[in-house]
């Protein structure tokens, strides 16, 4: 690991504990979003579809 | 040697954006009056209408406007920076760079499109993106810093949202969603133009050519009297074309006669004349603005009664046509 830190450009700042956490939170949230956003399409899409899915030959 | 050397001030670290920053990046305050107008323009349209697609329709809207309004605060953070109002929005206040901003506003300008093409067709997705397109481009770069009719014309990307829940709810549009669409954009003046009055100083010192700025205070009283006079009978057009009831002729009748008062007050004050400092709060107000100050509080409540009392009418199975009880 050490040899890894060794690759990281000089100049980045390391995070504070408190913008590390409040960074880890924005992500959750943005998985939470892109994941409804996946079910609000799929939804859709089926609702779209409803009548049709019904009425095709079985 | 003289020792030189001084105490600097401790590095200015800002606060790790929170997501309730990103939040109110997208404007909730314009955003909830857009959701509001949205539902009204969906339930008052024809048909029954899948609850799903009206859903995944309003909230596109939303999206979009809060799309827009993050658009606006990335290209207007210098403006927000110098008025007390605005200056602690996340962008100014350096809780959120301005790439984040514009990132934000694209992407969820892109993705409230798609979802609309796909839950209301074409025409209400291809609405939705001309208002997100007419408030940043048309109202945010171009109007805003150069001519005092900018929220005039820019008023008509607010005013979109009830035809465009209407579009996505028929797939197309009549006379009557363009008068609520009308009846928006004629409210936008007086309200705005109210708020102006009593906050006068921070336009100016932003250089924001708002009407009281550029025009002073009377000609801007004056130009609230009349966009009210036009205002409140347009108003009561839903009654005669139908889209509104009985109840809704009633609200529409006695706030628009409220509104007149109102804006007579205004017409007849001083708000605005002399140098007016800007207020953090909204509503705060300096001696002499109170007139513009009730107005300005006034329009939003009566903006809010006029589409309450439409949806009203419709889901509580109370729209009695005017037509039937003048015996047309």
């Amino acid at each position: 690991m050490s040899g890894m830190d060794d690759l990281r450009p000089p100049d980045v700042t390391p995070l504070t504990p408190e913008q590390a956490a409040a960074r880890g939170k924005r992500n959750i949230m943005l998985a939470l979003l892109l994941a409804a956003l996946m079910v609000l399409i799929f939804v859709i899409s089926l609702t779209q579809l409803k009548a049709g899915l019904f009425q095709r030959p079985m | 040697m003289t020792d030189v050397s001084v105490s600097l001030p401790t590095p200015c670290v800002p606060a790790p954006a929170t997501f309730r920053d990103y939040f109110m990046l997208m404007k909730p305050r314009v955003m909830s009056l857009v959701v509001f107008t949205a539902v009204a323009g969906w339930v008052v349209a024809p048909g029954a209408g899948d609850p799903v697609l009206a859903f995944a329709s309003i909230l596109a809207i939303a999206c979009g406007a809060g799309a827009a309004g993050a658009l606006n605060m990335w290209y207007d953070a210098d403006i927000d920076a110098k008025m007390r109002r605005t200056r602690s929005r996340p962008v100014p206040a350096g809780r959120v760079d301005r790439e984040e901003a514009l990132t934000l506003g694209v992407w969820v300008s892109v993705l409230s499109v798609a979802v609309m093409a796909l839950a209301g067709g074409a025409l209400a997705a291809g609405l939705l993106a001309f208002s997100i397109l007419f408030y940043v481009l048309v109202y945010t770069m171009w109007l805003k810093r150069r001519t005092p009719q900018n929220i005039v014309i820019g008023g008509l990307a607010g005013a979109l949202p009830p035809a465009v829940a209407w579009a996505a709810k028929t797939g197309g549009l009549t006379l009557d969603p363009l008068i609520l669409v009308a009846i928006i954009f004629l409210w936008t003046p007086p309200h705005f133009w109210a708020l102006a009055l009593y906050q006068k100083g921070d336009y100016a010192d932003a250089g924001v050519p708002m009407l009281p700025v550029t025009h002073g205070a009377a000609a801007t009283r004056k130009q609230i009297l009349w966009y009210s006079i036009a205002l409140v009978p347009l108003a009561l057009t839903p009654a005669l074309t139908g889209l509104g009831g009985m109840i809704y002729l009633g609200v529409a009748g006695a706030l628009g006669l409220l509104f007149l008062v109102l804006a007579v007050k205004v017409a007849a004050s001083k708000a605005g004349d002399g140098d007016v400092a800007g207020q953090a709060d909204l509503y705060a107000v300096a001696k002499g603005g109170k007139a513009a100050r009730n107005l300005f509080a006034f329009s939003i409540g009566y903006l809010f009664c006029l589409f309450a009392a439409l949806i009203a009418e419709r889901l509580a199975g109370a729209h009695w046509p005017v037509a039937a009880f003048v015996g047309l």
